[in-house]
């Protein structure tokens, strides 16, 4: 119903825009008025000055942002490199913001400043050769450390190195769900294609080729998966159909899942979830995702639907790449843990060759 | 075809008075530029942007309030896609594949640089018409067609193309996995094959006039910034269109004839599929090989436009003329060196990511050049803010907004978190969807007297801008905190993850803005339609103009100039010169005594 309102505001408040248009228009009539649409001494200062306010709005939008929307954004990196992004994001942010604020308000400025209240001449200026090389090279010299700055996190995120320590684990992306296979003991994952998926009856269901003694001890999860905490983990991508991202938001970790074709991505967990949930900015976006739960199940309460369950945070996998109809709700949850609950925990799964037999 | 070198002001003269135009030459198969013109513009603006425009406000309305019913999806869906008025998450796609589709090629290319390159290419060059009126004529048909296939495929069963406006296979090759990817994927492709060659002629057609159809006297370095945003543009197109074809004809020979040069080991539907050895990542850079120049071929007319007016209402010339001739040339260049840059995490070796970050972010440095060419050009003018130089400033804003944060995305390690999350989508919607529209509407305020011989209403004019404007950022700002939050685009609904239930209010806000943003464009639309038969009539150079353009007669006939063409003796943007009477002197009025030729 509030939408229908919306709605109607908004056809009404356009009419009534229209309406005044029009009433400006007959009021006009009787006068000598000037119709040659081509903006006069007058138009020129009112929207001159528009400008201006137009600059004050575009700071005001946002000031809003920052200030109401800062506590959406993501908790701080849970991740090894995660701290190195945060920081590059951060510099490349407040540079952008600077130059934003400074390049609007010369825009803006100039188009109150210099607009046209007299038949003056304007300046007869060309160009600048000097001005010209200014903002050239200043561009260039911050651009530059930019991209160094870059390249160098860049290939430190993905120029990882395949040591042993590392955990494996394989990502196996379908419409539309995830699942996880850890390589067991021996730490390495067994080789796997799409043409065994069929393999015992449909259990075999990321496809690993039995005939590989890697394999078997292989083990396959679903809706979750763990991860030790301060332990690097190599990530391995498959796909079964079409392309997926997996997408780790708060790991600071993305990389497309490619059919026909293994992709990676390596982090450190470095927080774990018990102690993510306790982190301030959790807790607060916790409480207040509960408050807007709690407000919608009332409204279905009203309704004589079910309730919806109270929020706990977790990190999540989601899928970042157009994936068909359920793209949108394809998900799995990762939990980060001591080592030592993590060994319970892998321990307790069914190894590929337990699950064939 | 045989190319008339126009060095003789003369010739072409006779004809003038040759044709006996009948309904159908004149109104339909007309090879005269500026009806072609008229019929890109309501083709592509009018039947085009307004189902383009109608779709993203449906899917707006699903994601600030989803999975709840609503009339309008009922109207505009039917039964089939939104039972009971809840839109289905398939049909979703298909609006949000069929958005970008349209607004990219059919309204910002087609709509855009059709119009205006046709309408302004002979004019302010001082030519009769195209260098070859039938391939234009033919060029404009195509293009037809191809709106007519791309609307039917909005009606097939199973929905039109639902696998993103990218198409990636495997989801756009194979009908199993969606069912946008059957019939209404061959039409798409059926439709963007005629597009292509349509882009093809047309832009051949541009390129072959601006060599060889320049008045006498009209140096390369006196042409306007808009013909060289033109020419350049359709360079691009021509060097970068032919590879989607070949993409496309790949992926058609994928889907029909049991090629696979995209897919591999492939399980669908409980079967293995038979293609081997064939990579996703292949389209991708084919894709993007045309995708990443297709963003400067609709964004180069527009700044193009915006030079032009910017000098014309600041009464100032542009300044830094051929600093913004050599900023046009290198976005040209690093335009089809950069497609990378969409490509970062799709498992592309990361040494061509740091290659493809240097020369992404290298594309920054001419776009400041340009941005501060523009702020500079205002600077000390008698600016005459007509709404199409309001359109204008407001252009240089939005790229300025949207440009900035393209140093995050071109910045392979910061592209990581944000790739495919709304962070891209306020990002490239700011720099080259509102900034080339506010181009495009520039544009139709500045020409309009040149298309119709009538001024359009200034009033509905301003009231358009300043609702617009601010809607746009009302949009688009807060739409970059949902991406930096980490949801996904192209997600029917956020519900899903309850993790994200607290960017419910942003949903709605940036629904409501787009709602009334998109109502604003009622008042262009009343505006354009309403003057074309009852608009003031024009004064022959209303906004005291230097181009060529307004030089021919207001009414418009067979050969744009009654008697000889004019020639040329100096740059565009004598405005304001000192020693002169007006603050503008046309580039058809010769140097007089001792008057001193710019230098520039």
């Amino acid at each position: 119903m509030t939408i229908i309102l919306s709605i109607i505001t908004v056809v009404l408040l356009s009419i009534s825009v229209w309406q005044i248009v029009k009433i400006f228009e007959v009021s006009n009539l009787g006068k000598k008025r000037d119709d040659s649409q081509i903006a006069t001494h007058k138009d020129n200062d009112l929207h001159g000055k528009l400008m201006f306010a137009f600059l004050v709005f575009i700071y005001l939008v946002t000031i809003f942002s920052f200030v109401s929307y800062t506590k959406v954004l993501l908790p701080e990196a849970a991740s090894e490199h995660g701290g190195t992004y945060d920081r590059l994001f951060f510099i490349s942010f407040a540079l952008i913001m600077f130059v934003q604020i400074i390049t609007q308000a010369l825009l803006h400025y100039f188009s109150y400043k210099y607009r046209g209240l007299k038949d003056t001449k304007a300046s007869f200026i060309t160009h600048d050769n000097k001005l010209e090389f200014i903002w050239t090279i200043i561009p260039a010299i911050v651009l530059f450390g930019l991209i160094l700055y870059g390249m160098t996190t860049w290939s430190q995120i993905m120029n990882f190195e395949e040591d042993e320590e590392a955990l494996v684990i394989e990502l196996y992306a379908q419409q539309w769900n995830w699942k996880a296979r850890y390589a067991g003991e021996d730490n390495v994952l067994g080789d796997a294609n799409v043409r065994f998926l069929n393999d015992y009856d449909g259990r075999n269901t990321v496809g690993i080729d039995s005939s590989d003694p890697n394999g078997l001890d292989d083990v396959v999860v679903t809706q979750e998966f763990h991860l030790p905490v301060d332990r690097k983990v190599i990530f391995k991508f498959r796909s079964q159909d079409v392309l997926h991202s997996a997408y780790m938001p708060h790991f600071r970790a993305q990389m497309n899942c490619v059919p026909g074709m293994i992709t990676q991505f390596s982090f450190t967990p470095t927080i774990t979830t018990a102690d993510m949930r306790m982190n301030a900015d959790v807790v607060d976006k916790v409480n207040r995702i509960n408050k807007i739960r709690y407000e919608n199940s009332q409204e279905l309460i009203a309704k004589g639907e079910e309730s919806l369950e109270p929020y706990q945070f977790d990190y999540l996998l989601l899928c970042a790449k157009i994936c068909g109809s359920s793209h949108y709700n394809m998900q799995m949850k990762i939990i980060v843990e001591s080592k030592k609950d993590f060994e319970k925990w892998i321990n307790q799964q069914q190894t590929f060759s337990e699950i064939i037999q | 075809m045989s190319v008339v070198v126009n060095n003789n002001v003369d010739n072409h003269d006779e004809h003038v008075h040759h044709h006996k135009e009948t309904f159908i030459t004149k109104w339909i198969f007309s090879q005269d530029h500026k009806m072609i013109a008229k019929q890109y513009f309501i083709t592509g603006v009018f039947v085009m942007g307004i189902v383009g425009v109608l779709m993203s406000l449906l899917f707006r309305i699903q994601l600030a309030w989803p999975e709840e019913s609503f009339y309008v999806f009922d109207l505009f869906l039917g039964d089939r896609w939104a039972p009971d008025g809840v839109m289905d998450p398939n049909i979703y796609l298909a609006l949000v594949t069929i958005h970008g589709t349209i607004m990219v090629f059919f309204v910002l290319t087609a709509g855009l640089s059709g119009t205006f390159s046709n309408l302004l290419i002979p004019l302010q060059i001082g030519a009769r018409d195209m260098a070859s009126g039938f391939l234009n004529m033919v060029a404009f048909w195509l293009f037809f067609l191809s709106s007519a296939i791309m609307l039917a495929s909005l009606f097939v069963e199973a929905g039109p193309a639902a696998a993103g406006w990218t198409i990636y296979p495997p989801l756009s090759a194979l009908p199993q996995t969606q069912p946008g990817s059957g019939l209404g994927m061959t039409l798409w492709l059926v439709s963007m094959a005629f597009f292509i060659a349509s882009s093809l002629l047309g832009s051949l057609n541009y390129i072959v006039t601006v060599l060889n159809l320049r008045t006498k006297g009209m140096t390369f370095f006196r042409l306007p910034l808009t013909i060289w945003a033109f020419f350049i543009t359709a360079i691009i197109g021509v060097i970068s269109f032919p590879v989607l074809l070949s993409a496309a004809l790949l992926l058609i020979m994928d889907r029909s004839f049991g090629t696979s040069f995209f897919l591999s080991d492939i399980f669908v539907q409980g079967e293995v599929l038979h293609y081997q050895g064939g990579s996703p990542v292949l389209f991708e850079h084919l894709f993007w090989f045309l995708g990443h120049p297709e963003v400067y071929i609709v964004l180069l007319p527009a700044l193009g436009i915006t030079s032009e007016i910017i000098a014309t209402n600041a009464r100032k010339p542009i300044f830094g003329y051929r600093a913004m001739v050599a900023s046009i040339l290198a976005i040209a260049f690093l335009s089809t060196i950069v497609w990378g840059h969409h490509m970062f995490i799709t498992g592309m070796n990361p040494f061509l990511g740091s290659v493809f970050t240097f020369t992404t972010l290298l594309i920054a440095i001419p776009s400041a050049v340009k941005a501060f060419n523009y702020i500079a050009t205002l600077w000390k003018g008698n600016l005459q803010l007509n709404p199409a130089m309001l359109f204008s400033i407001g252009l240089v804003s939005t790229f300025i907004t949207g440009g900035l944060t393209g140093i995050i995305l071109g910045d392979s390690a910061l592209d990581i978190n944000v790739h495919d999350t709304y962070f891209v989508v306020a990002h490239f919607h700011l720099v080259m969807g509102i900034s080339a529209l506010y181009g495009l509407f520039a544009g139709v305020y500045h020409w309009f007297p040149r298309l119709y011989g009538r001024m359009m209403n200034k009033s509905l004019g301003y009231i358009h801008f300043w609702i617009t404007a601010i809607g746009a950022y009302g949009i688009f700002f807060p739409m970059h905190f949902v991406g930096m939050a980490g949801l996904p685009r192209r997600y029917y609904t956020n519900t899903a993850f309850p993790y994200f239930d607290d960017l419910a209010d942003i949903n709605v806000l940036i629904t409501v803005f787009a709602l009334i943003t998109g109502l604003a464009q009622l008042f262009f639309l009343f505006n354009f339609f309403h003057s074309m038969y009852y608009g003031k009539k024009s004064e022959q150079n209303p906004w005291k103009s230097n181009t060529l353009e307004w030089t021919a007669p207001v009414e418009h006939i067979h050969g744009n100039w009654p008697g000889k063409i004019p020639q040329v003796f100096r740059w565009a943007y004598d405005y304001s010169k000192p020693g002169k009477k007006e603050d503008f002197v046309p580039q058809s009025v010769p140097i007089s005594k001792g008057e001193n030729i710019t230098e520039h």
